[in-house]
């Protein structure tokens, strides 16, 4: 059942190798938290996207705890270095000050049913993760992480080899999302198209319309 | 464990594969007596095979979609009206085409397997799992894929003159519809979990911008919003699911994961249990299925008409093709796990749907209940796990996506420019205005209710048929009784459109007492005869209508239109009387035979 997992563990695991990972790995953990935390808890949204940044370098360490060094930079690269600061600018456009007046909820029970539920299913998974074995020993679909090939060479192989179609369909997310700003943003051409009063009114009052 | 490891390395090595595609390396996995081999990416072949044939569909939706956003770029600005929507016609026709033409190409393939169960597993999987093992090429995808293009065709037909109507016109649509049928393409072909979340991905973003399409109506842009928001988050269930089995069975591969839980059984399968229940949660999001259904009304009423009928056919095609690939194939051995869960969600779904759907008062509110509650049919198929349930559901879908296309397209022609009626009032004394209208649009009612000579009521016999035959009684009665609830409400529409029964909607918005009533009886009489055999409306029938009916609005049928609802209607009646449809379905529930 373990073969994957402990085979590679095995030739590279000593304890303090070990330990080490343990610790980079509490360190990432708390990273994410805290950053987690701070997006959801701080009232100034330059904050919270400031916050979204230690979630993501702490998921970068974890990655890097995990071997995945490619993955961590692009990590860094893209979500830290791209991602949060469109949210800055975006942020920093809408005008930093203003402050969504959070309106009246909808149910009054709405927030203590979102936490109880939200406390259950984290207890579940942390029940789930204390009681079950997390390794399956099937073998990793990239080839072995100790086997020849630097990172990014076994990342370049599944992409171009047995996920190329996946890889390939991504580019028709990228067309969708062009799509998408257009119509969402474009302005509405006025003339022909416009519904116009007049009609409107001949809509909700009456008999007119009808030939 | 080196040396387990190696066991298992050495034993795989020995069985010779014939195929050229699939190499014995180190990641096959061994089960019982026949092996599946997998590719994987030795370091020393970068060589992919790429079977075109398997997505041709796919290829042909996508070329076409980027084919439209270029002519759209070069034409200009005011070109011919129309020009877009009969591209996009061209385009699901070629993909109909293909999806034909597969179909008898994967006739080929099957005629030639060879004797032998490894020989006919390898021939299988070196001819039907394809382009580095991400796609299937099996009936169950063509068939799906056939779906998506006449859900197209007819999208792109009944989408034009709307377009007009609101001053929408923009070759947008069309794109993002065609987009949407690729992910939903993608999803049914999918053969693995990553594939599967990509389709899914690829269908739901091009649906949430159609429901946003509306630019001038505020509840468009809700329901976008809405959807997105509620989407995205389902779409993060179904990622932490994928993780954790993934997590639980090494692979997300179907034929993989049925393989190690196969040959394996797992001592401790509470991380399994817990994917698998995300995967459903995911996935019973995109079929609008009970616990999940709660942005359905919203998001149906508020999308633009003919878009909401294109996502009620293939948001739940395609929703359904993933389940079934999860569930059907790589999680089948979980069988006994699984079935209570969507044993489950099938009776909520088919009474909540149809129980809320009475309570509605507005036409396109109370058919997102309606196909909430056809959903739950779909998922009694399903529960069943035996190909005839399998075939019932598909069956199902097919059907459904001509009733629910055409359904919407009678409303968008009813409703008016800028969706001014949608309440049930609008409906009123249809059959004295456009008589063929309301005969059409009853023949979609009369098979949503599952009456017989229509492909609604093979449909439900073909699912509780399959739930009956896996013993499960209760559910067939459940969804027996659902039908004849669900009956209760579309009856109510057929006799607000002949006009015998004035109190039906008593307190429906724009009916009021006195008119109501006298005029409701005025046209009572012989008002079905009318309908079936359409008579032109006189010219007191037209005064008691316009009394009756004060916003009439311009229910002019464009050509496109009634060609589409022709074909729907036609199909409806005609695959109802005698069905070759239910051998095309039982064809595709040919999955993977692991045994």
């Amino acid at each position: 059942m373990y073969a994957g997992f402990l085979a590679s563990a095995a030739s590279s695991g000593t304890d303090l190798a070990n330990a080490s990972a343990w610790a980079v790995f509490l360190v990432g953990a708390a990273m994410i938290l805290t950053g987690a935390f701070g997006v959801i808890l701080l009232r100034n949204p330059v904050h919270c996207a400031l916050m979204l940044v230690i979630t993501l370098f702490g998921i970068a360490l974890e990655f890097i705890d995990q071997s995945a060094d490619f993955l961590a930079a692009v990590q860094i690269i893209v979500y830290a270095g791209a991602i949060v600061i469109l949210f800055l600018f975006v942020i920093m456009f809408l005008g930093v000050d203003r402050r969504e007046a959070a309106g009246p909820e909808a149910t009054k029970f709405q927030k203590p049913i979102a936490l109880i539920l939200g406390a259950v299913s984290l207890v579940e998974i942390l029940i789930l993760s204390q009681v079950d074995h997390w390794v399956s020993g099937a073998p990793s679909v990239a080839g072995r992480l100790d086997g020849p090939g630097e990172n990014v060479q076994k990342l370049g192989q599944s992409i171009y080899t047995r996920y190329l179609l996946p890889f390939e369909m991504t580019a028709a997310l990228l067309v969708i999302a062009v799509v998408a700003a257009v119509v969402l943003s474009r302005r509405q051409q006025p003339g022909a198209s416009e519904l116009r009063a007049a009609d409107k009114e001949k809509l909700v009052v009456g008999p007119g319309g009808a030939e | 464990m080196i040396g387990l490891l190696a066991d298992v390395v050495g034993r795989v090595s020995d069985q010779a594969t014939t195929s050229t595609t699939t190499i014995p390396v180190p990641c096959s996995i061994s089960s019982g007596g026949a092996k599946i081999t997998s590719v994987c990416s030795d370091t020393n072949s970068l060589h992919i095979s790429v079977a075109y044939r398997s997505i041709l569909p796919v290829l042909v939706l996508v070329i076409g979609a980027l084919a439209l956003l270029a002519i759209s770029a070069v034409l200009p600005k005011r070109s011919r009206p129309g020009l877009y929507a009969l591209l996009t016609v061209a385009i699901g026709g070629l993909a109909l085409i293909a999806s034909v033409w597969q179909w008898s190409d994967i006739g080929n393939i099957n005629a030639h397997v060879p004797a032998g169960a490894q020989a006919a597993l390898n021939y299988r999987l070196a001819h039907q799992l394809t382009i580095g093992q991400q796609v299937f090429y099996d009936r169950f995808s063509v068939l799906f894929m056939a779906l998506v293009s006449v859900a197209t065709i007819l999208g792109a037909m009944t989408t034009d003159s709307y377009l007009r109507r609101e001053g929408l016109d923009g070759v947008e649509a069309y794109v993002l519809m065609l987009m949407a049928g690729t992910g939903a393409m993608l999803m049914a072909a999918s053969a693995g979990l990553i594939m599967l979340f990509l389709g899914l991905e690829i269908m739901s973003i091009s649906l949430y911008v159609m429901a946003a399409y509306h630019r001038r109506r505020t509840q468009s842009g809700e329901a976008g919003l809405k959807y997105f928001v509620l989407g995205a988050f389902s779409s993060a269930i179904f990622l932490y699911g994928v993780a954790l089995v993934y997590g639980a069975t090494g692979s997300t591969q179907f034929l993989e994961m049925a393989n190690f839980l196969g040959a394996n059984s797992l001592s401790h399968n509470g991380i399994l249990l817990a994917g698998m229940a995300l995967l459903i949660v995911g996935l019973g999001f995109k079929v609008a299925a009970v616990p999940f259904h709660f942005w359905t009304p919203d998001v149906y009423q508020g999308s633009p008409t003919p878009f909401a009928g294109y996502m009620a056919a293939v948001a739940k095609a395609a929703g359904f093709a993933g389940l079934l690939r999860v569930l059907d194939m790589g999680l089948s051995t979980q069988q006994a796990n699984w079935r209570p869960a969507i044993w489950l969600m099938a009776v909520l779904t088919l009474l909540v749907g149809s129980v809320m759907a009475i309570a509605q008062r507005d036409l396109k509110r109370m058919l997102a209940y309606s196909s909430i509650s056809q959903a739950g049919y779909v998922l009694v198929g399903l529960q069943a796990a035996s190909s005839t349930g399998t075939a019932g559901a598909l069956f199902y879908l097919f059907t459904y996506t001509f009733i629910i296309m055409g359904t919407f397209a009678i409303i968008s022609i009813i409703q008016g420019r800028g969706e001014a009626r949608n309440d049930l009032g609008a409906v009123r004394g249809l059959a004295k205005r456009r008589p063929l209208l309301a005969a059409v649009l009853l023949v979609f009612l009369l098979a949503q209710a599952g009456v017989p000579f229509t492909t609604g009521f093979l449909a439900k016999f073909y699912v509780i048929q399959a739930a009956v035959q896996s013993g499960q009684y209760v559910l067939a009665i459940i969804a027996m009784l659902s039908a004849a609830i669900a009956a209760f409400f579309y009856l109510r529409v057929a006799l607000l459109m002949y006009g015998t029964e004035g109190e039906a909607v008593a307190g429906a918005p724009g009916v009021s007492g006195g008119a109501g009533v006298s005029g409701g009886a005025g046209a009572g009489d012989g008002s079905i005869l009318a309908g079936l055999q359409p008579i032109p409306s006189l010219d007191g029938a037209t005064a008691t209508a316009t009394l009756l009916d004060p916003p009439a609005v311009d229910e002019k049928v464009r050509l496109p239109v009634a060609v589409a609802l022709g074909i729907c209607a036609a199909f409806t009646i005609a695959a109802g009387l005698s069905s070759p449809m239910i051998d095309f379905a039982r064809h595709a529930t040919t999955l993977f035979n692991l045994k």
